[in-house]
């Protein structure tokens, strides 16, 4: 089974993220990049599903050069090879750019299988899965926190509010992953050194066949209209617990009248 | 004024209050409009009804059940483009922001996930980067449709006489692919549900070990809250992940969060920073969840925790 693992560099979780005031987009030059935690979920399984059966995994991003670094990670835990859509005309792009830019990259990538994060930290809206899917006519199997592959179809336990479904769809399929399905891999020093030589394609919209006002600000189909620190929230009351501290607790409840 | 529609999420019929609270906004917008999928619609008429929708689409398919997220988007965007509203209001669950996402691409529409409030001209307000800043965002292609984050508004009834609209949407086959074969509903008391709750009480790795949720427990049944916990809680298998709040968890904004024995790690805080009121009981006087509280204890949850229980109960 092939596989296509989309992955997205963000910025470092603990960093203080912040918007740029030029164009309201997420300020990706001024901080470190990590890969977003929950693709090293989706690479992991990814890599779990090869093992287990044969067939090639394959990292996609779309971001600016830097998002190479998240490549390279993607690579030294194991992937097989890589593309890298880089091109200045994506800035900017929203959610429905996006999808539409991963959709034609991935038209470039065989696969069976995409795998995705969630969601990523710091968009954090958990859609480009499901719009991924409806992109390319592939069944879609999200939310997943245990995969099962057979030949040709994909069996999946999706999260939900009180439990959990079992899904099961035949390939295509679009599945994203939970952080509890698996433990993801540290790239070995022997990972790290093969990751070097592995095949890496660099696609610009021209090589993607991707249309030009379908994506950065153009192809959005959202703009911010402005943004500004959350008001300083006045600091707290804090008290040291001497022996009354939960009297005190009820009390500020009482004053607040949750009780 | 043009129809503003609410996608009614439900159980068997029976509305959840998110529906509630969006056809409440839809109605300072436009003229609330409820799109209900699925079966059990006799259980939902009443209700919408008395909370404002002044129309209701109704795609009652039974066979509908079987499937999650595609079909809803297909119907969805058959009702958009026959009644062609103002913007499309959806909850943010996770289902929801799926069916959202699809329905974008299909109607070639921007897409707006999270808001905490809508104003006028459809600008959507959020909350981003755990809550460090606060946007205004529009949707500037085709129709508008944003998810909007349960307890963001109160609901108010309205009562209206709705009209009925039979929907009878074609599916297709790439929209049932992905077949449900089974749900499987794992631990569930009688507490309220975690994203609905007006307080959460959630446990952390500080609680040390499963059995002592109890203390939990019992401070949320007096306050007749929902009961979360963090991932170290959840990892360790003393409270199910339905219950994790945070990032990969649940999204949480209740009137009341109280953080017992949690340190507050980021992907913590992304689940509940937007809460209106927050308290920590903590014995590290360093933990981060100190950086967010209205009002904090430094010390031993074994002590504080069953002290403010009792308190609590005697002043009922
Ligand atoms: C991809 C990814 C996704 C994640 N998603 C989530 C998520 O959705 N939700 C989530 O919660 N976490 C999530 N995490 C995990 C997160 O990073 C933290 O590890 C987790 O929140 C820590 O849980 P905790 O606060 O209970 O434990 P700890 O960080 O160990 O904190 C325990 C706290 O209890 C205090 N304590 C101990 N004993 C007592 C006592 N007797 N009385 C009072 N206080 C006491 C300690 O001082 C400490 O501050 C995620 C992590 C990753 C990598
Ligand atoms: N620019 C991108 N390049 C590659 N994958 C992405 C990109 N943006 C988002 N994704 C994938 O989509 C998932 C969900 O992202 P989101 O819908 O933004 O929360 C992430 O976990 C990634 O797997």
């Amino acid at each position: 089974m092939n596989i296509g693992v989309c992955v997205k560099q963000v910025p470092d979780t603990w960093a203080e993220k912040k918007l740029s005031s030029d164009d309201k987009t997420v300020d990706r030059e001024g901080v470190d990049g990590v890969m977003n935690e929950l693709d090293e979920y989706a690479v992991e399984e990814a890599l779990r599903i090869k093992e287990a059966g044969g067939g090639e995994v394959t990292v996609l991003t779309m971001g600016p050069d830097k998002s190479v670094e998240t490549i390279r990670k993607a690579l030294s835990m194991g992937a097989d090879k890589a593309v890298h859509l880089v091109d200045p005309a994506l800035h900017g792009s929203d959610a429905l750019a996006t999808s539409y830019a991963l959709a034609k990259a991935l038209g470039t990538i065989e696969h069976d299988l995409v795998i995705l994060g969630v969601e990523s930290t710091d968009a954090r809206m958990s859609v480009l899965p499901a719009m991924l899917a409806e992109r390319l006519g592939a069944a879609q199997l999200t939310f997943a926190r245990k995969v099962e592959v057979n030949s040709g179809t994909v069996k999946i336990e999706r999260q939900t509010d009180t439990g959990y479904d079992v899904v099961e769809a035949p390939t295509p399929a679009v599945v994203s992953v939970v952080e509890k399905i698996n433990e993801p891999r540290y790239p070995s020093f022997k990972g790290i050194m093969a990751a070097k030589k592995k095949p890496l394609t660099t696609l610009s919209l021209a090589d993607a066949g991707i249309e030009a006002d379908k994506v950065g600000f153009a192809g959005s189909g959202t703009e911010v209209a402005e943004f500004s620190p959350r008001p300083p929230k006045q600091a707290g009351q804090i008290v040291k617990d001497e022996g009354d501290g939960g009297v005190k607790l009820a009390e500020f409840l009482a004053q607040q009248k949750f009780i | 004024m043009a129809e503003v529609l609410v996608l009614v999420e439900h159980v068997d019929g029976a509305p959840k209050k998110v529906t509630f609270e969006l056809l409440t906004l839809a109605r300072s917008l436009g003229e609330p409009a409820a799109v209900f999928i699925g079966n059990g619609f006799d259980n939902a008429k009443d209700k919408l009804a008395e909370y404002g929708a002044t129309k209701i689409y109704v795609a009652g398919d039974g066979e509908l059940d079987g499937y999650l997220v595609a079909p809803k988007a297909e119907v969805l965007a058959q009702v958009v483009q026959q009644a062609s509203p103002a913007a499309v209001l959806i909850p943010s669950t996770p289902e929801g922001k799926e069916v959202a996402g699809r329905l974008a691409v299909k109607l070639e529409s921007g897409v707006i996930t999270d808001a905490v409030g809508v104003e006028d001209g459809f600008v959507a307000r959020q909350s981003i980067f755990g809550g460090a800043i606060n946007v205004s965002a529009k949707v500037s292609k085709g129709t508008p449709i944003i998810t909007v984050r349960p307890n963001s508004t109160a609901p108010e009834a309205a009562p209206a006489q709705p009209s009925e609209e039979q929907v009878s949407a074609t599916i297709s086959d790439a929209a049932k692919s992905a077949k449900v074969l089974d749900r499987v509903t794992e631990k569930k008391g009688g507490r309220p549900e975690l994203t609905e709750a007006a307080i959460v009480v959630s446990g952390g790795r500080g609680l040390g070990e499963g059995s002592n949720f109890a203390l939990i427990e019992k401070l949320a049944d007096t306050l007749g809250a929902a009961v979360g916990a963090s991932r170290a809680a959840t990892d360790a298998g003393w409270y199910p992940h339905t219950n994790q709040v945070g990032q990969t968890g649940k999204t949480v904004s209740p009137q009341l969060y109280m953080a017992i024995g949690i340190s507050g790690a980021i992907q913590h805080r992304a689940g509940m920073q937007t809460s209106k009121t927050i308290v920590a009981v903590n014995k590290d006087p360093e933990a981060p969840i100190f950086e967010l509280v209205d009002f904090g204890i430094v010390g031993d949850l074994f002590n504080v925790v069953p002290q403010v229980t009792e308190e609590i109960e005697k002043r009922k």
